[in-house]
């Protein structure tokens, strides 16, 4: 039913275009020219009209009585054709088509534009309710302070602290690892690297940012984690084959981009006469950059190692992969860590029942991270545009 | 005052540029760090997916038997106990049951697919003797890759006699080359040498011998391994099995078009990508036919209708921290949103496609209003001052002058859609599907998701095979990247 419905509306479409330019047309032809809107703009409105009225039947009738029934082709096009058959005496030389279908076409635009706070609000609510249900059944308390994660187990314990602690080890790991990375890259390509160096570089950093991250996850697991477990073994240590340390340093690989490209920005708008100021008064470059430069361009350096950290604590296939699904309360980078992504993507994969404690505290550890990543990313973007404002 | 007219330290000059060097130096290793890190993934994987885009077969004689294949029903002939029989009759030394069953276990669950298509397109080959290609098991193809444990082959050196000696032989003469728990092979058999004695070398047969006659340097060797048989995927029966097939010459390596034209299977040698890669089409194709429209028309809005006041501020902060949420919180989304309240079905290519295009709407939004501004408004002044509308103006001459910076923001959000894996987890397009996915709402499973599902398996030769699909996904994302890249240089524009 539904590619019949696709088939009505798309035809009415086509066909209130075409009888509304007919119709402005022949009476163009009649009054000798003296129509106030072009003959397409008067086929264009009934097209939109006829598109509207029918989309949104269909979309009534599918919320309603499913998108199996034979009323909604039959509706589509009853409504369609009512809503061209409705204008369509309207069309009269002094018809200000134009402006009417000007205004519809900007509704749409400003519709279309609200949908970003509509899947924020989506997100929000979707999350929201099933963590209340689930608040319902577990406290609050029991969740945020709990020191025990075992959703599986009877009786069920759900303590997100051994989850935090984890998210956070192999999130400073990736900090550690990508901070100074990114950083120095950022300082070389803004400040060093001639054009030539830059338009070679620059590509290659966004290949390794464009790689997916299940791509990554695979290279944590199955390259990284038994490199570290060897060396670590040579040197005498124990290392969990789903060590903490394989999945940080790939993710810290992975943010190393994220941080070189923000921090390449904002050195990039510290106003030249700071380092020319600088320079005058004898200082060498790196000088300039150290004393100056990069003091100028702190709150943003800041902001980029928020935004890093958010996108660190959000990844999911690196841990999933690399890091294991064990709950250790640890500090280790050598045992096995779960994180808060690893723990709701198990949750949620396979079947599920959207009643049982164990599906709604996914939703619970989701409610935490979009909160969490929330915050971070209001803070980091509110800096980076007020910095910017500050220097344009 | 200071003293400006003072010699400068020539050492602290020197400490100076020192540090200068060294901070240069710095960037210089942070760079080229990040640098290697890309290489060395890329040739890592490409090292691991190698192999896995070619694939072992036997070319054996089989008879057609119109008693096993119905001329009417080609499709459902017997082609795997054709190419089984074709098997035995080139082993006839192959008796025992438990040796017939070995020799069966080296052919794939789907060896007979190949001749089965052929003789569904030809139906006039039924009744006659052909050469088929009959596709081996994983094992056996890994074995032929040189990914088990190696075979050493050392020819024969000396002269031995071979005996009876009850159920095993006995090797007699010059036994300096023989060590227990090698295998020699001599008169179209093999045995496995059990211990060493004084009074010869107590010998199992492994493949029963055509002749008992005696061996003379040069026409027998010994098979030794750097593994014991416990250790190894593949045990001494079967190396001698696929020795003899190589030694006979049938062994053919091809490469892969399974691997692109076949849906997943269990069978690491029948999984192919054709199911996921069309189930990535489908879901990329739902993205962009709501992101870009939606994109482009917010975009719009936003850079050329919106009021600046408070509303305004509040879609745009939206949009931006939309960009920045975990691509995971959108699968919980999708979830509870489009599968639980809406009931759309789970691991369809409609919902993957829903969610993905909320997760890309920022970055097309975002590229788009970038695009838009950067055309001078002088442009739509003129049009503005000719009598266009303020709509005209715009849909005549602002957007197909931004639509190539358009393009290139929407190929980059294609390209991050194409990588998405962890919101597609949360709608279920996790599941184990064989069949190749026809519409929007056919379960499906997509690029990046197979990956993950393969990198879950025991079995070695899917690692391989999950190594070059991740090399299939790098080849399509750089591919995309490229164009954008094209499209930037090409059509970029200074006003």
């Amino acid at each position: 039913m539904t590619a019949w419905t696709l088939l009505i509306i798309a035809g009415l479409t086509v066909s209130g275009f075409l009888v509304g330019r007919m119709r402005a047309q022949g009476l163009r032809n009649a009054a000798a020219g003296a129509l106030h809107s072009m003959p397409s703009y008067h086929g264009l409105l009934l097209a939109s009209m006829g598109f509207g009225a029918s989309a949104i039947a269909t979309l009534a009738v599918s919320l309603s009585a499913g998108s199996q029934s034979i009323v909604m082709p039959a509706a589509a096009a009853i409504l369609g054709t009512a809503a061209i058959a409705g204008v369509y005496p309207l069309i009269t030389p002094k018809f200000r088509a134009r402006n009417i279908f000007e205004q519809i076409v900007k509704m749409v635009l400003l519709a279309s534009s609200g949908i970003a706070i509509v899947t924020t609000i989506g997100i929000v609510f979707s999350v929201l309710l099933e963590t209340l249900v689930f608040f319902g059944e577990i406290s609050p308390i029991e969740f945020l302070f709990g020191t025990h994660w075992a959703p599986t187990a009877t009786p069920a314990s759900f303590g997100i602290l051994p989850l935090l602690a984890g998210t956070l080890l192999i999130t400073f790991i990736a900090i550690v690892v990508a901070g100074p990375l990114g950083l120095f890259s950022a300082i070389y390509m803004a400040e060093y690297a001639d054009r030539k160096t830059r338009g070679m570089l620059k590509p290659l950093l966004e290949i390794l940012a464009g790689v997916p991250t299940v791509v990554l996850g695979f290279f944590a697991a199955l390259t990284v984690a038994p490199l570290i477990r060897r060396s670590g073994e040579a040197l005498g240590l124990s290392v969990a084959s789903e060590s903490a340390l394989a999945a940080g340093l790939v993710m810290g690989m992975m943010i190393v981009p994220l941080i070189s490209s923000l921090a390449d920005d904002i050195i990039n708008s510290v106003p030249q006469s700071l380092r020319d100021g600088s320079y005058a008064l004898g200082a060498t470059k790196s000088e300039t950059i150290k004393r100056v430069v990069l003091p100028a361009a702190l709150p943003g350096i800041v902001s980029a190692f928020m935004l890093a950290i958010s996108r660190a604590v959000g990844e999911t296939m690196i841990v999933v992969m690399a890091a294991g699904l064990a709950a250790n309360l640890s500090i280790n980078p050598l045992a096995a860590v779960t994180t808060i992504t690893v723990q709701i993507a198990t949750l949620l994969v396979g079947d599920q029942e959207f009643d049982s404690a164990k599906t709604l505290s996914a939703f619970a550890l989701g409610f935490v991270l979009f909160c969490f990543t929330l915050v971070l990313n209001y803070i980091a973007l509110r800096t980076v545009q007020k910095y910017r404002e500050q220097y344009d | 005052m200071t003293d400006f007219s003072k010699k400068l330290d020539p050492a602290l000059v020197a400490k100076r540029y020192a540090s200068e060097r060294r901070f240069r130096a710095y960037g210089a290793v942070a760079l080229a760090i990040s640098v290697l890190f890309l290489v060395y993934l890329i040739v890592d994987i490409a090292v691991k997916a190698w192999p896995s885009f070619f694939e072992h077969h036997i070319v054996l004689k089989v008879e057609l038997d119109p008693a096993r294949i119905d001329p009417a029903q080609v499709q459902k002939g017997d082609f795997n106990g054709i190419i089984k029989d074709g098997l035995r009759a080139a082993f006839p030394n192959v008796t025992t049951r438990a040796d017939s069953k070995k020799l069966m276990a080296q052919l794939s669950t789907g060896t007979g697919d190949d001749l089965r298509i052929l003789t569904v397109a030809n139906p006039a080959m039924i009744g006659t003797t052909v050469n088929a290609s009959a596709l081996l098991s994983d094992d056996a193809d890994l074995y032929f890759k040189g990914m088990h444990a190696p075979t050493l082959k050392t020819p024969g050196q000396t002269n031995l006699q071979i005996a009876k000696d009850g159920e095993n032989y006995l090797f007699t003469g010059d036994l300096s080359q023989l060590v227990a728990g090698q295998i020699v092979r001599a008169n179209g058999g093999a045995f496995r040498i059990t211990s060493m004695e004084p009074g010869g070398a107590k010998a199992e047969v492994l493949l029963t011998p055509d002749t008992l006659n005696s061996l003379v340097a040069g026409n027998w060797d010994i098979l030794s391994f750097a593994a014991i048989e416990v250790d190894r995927r593949i045990d001494d029966r079967a190396v001698v099995l696929l020795e003899a097939m190589r030694d006979k010459g049938i062994v053919e390596k091809h490469f892969s078009w399974r691997f692109f034209s076949s849906g997943d299977s269990r069978e690491p040698e029948l999984a192919g990508l054709r199911g996921a890669i069309t189930g990535s089409l489908l879901t990329v194709v739902m993205t962009l036919l709501l992101s870009l429209p939606l994109g482009i028309a917010a975009a719009i809005y936003l850079e050329e209708f919106a009021p600046k006041n408070n509303w305004t501020q509040f879609i745009e902060v939206n949009i931006n921290n939309l960009a920045a949420v975990p691509s995971i919180i959108f699968g919980l989304l999708g979830l509870a949103v489009f599968i639980g309240f809406f009931g759309l079905p789970r691991s369809v290519p409609l919902v993957g496609g829903l969610v993905l295009a909320l997760l890309v709407l920022p970055t097309i939004i975002i590229a788009s209003r970038a695009a838009l501004n950067a055309v001078p408004p002088s442009i739509k002044e003129a049009a503005l001052g000719v009598g266009a509308s303020h709509l005209q103006a715009i849909f005549h001459h602002v957007l197909p002058l931004a639509v190539p910076g358009i393009l290139t923001g929407t190929i980059l959000g294609v390209a991050r859609a194409l990588g998405e894996t962890a919101p597609l987890l949360m709608i279920g397009m996790v599941a184990f599907i064989v069949d190749v996915p026809n519409g929007f709402r056919d379960a499906a499973t997509v690029l990046p998701v197979q990956i993950y599902l393969w990198s879950d398996l025991p079995e070695i030769a899917f690692q391989s095979r999950t190594a070059a699909a991740i090399i299939v996904l790098l080849v399509v994302l750089f591919c995309l990247n490229a164009i954008a890249i094209y499209l930037r240089k090409r059509f970029e524009r200074r006003w």
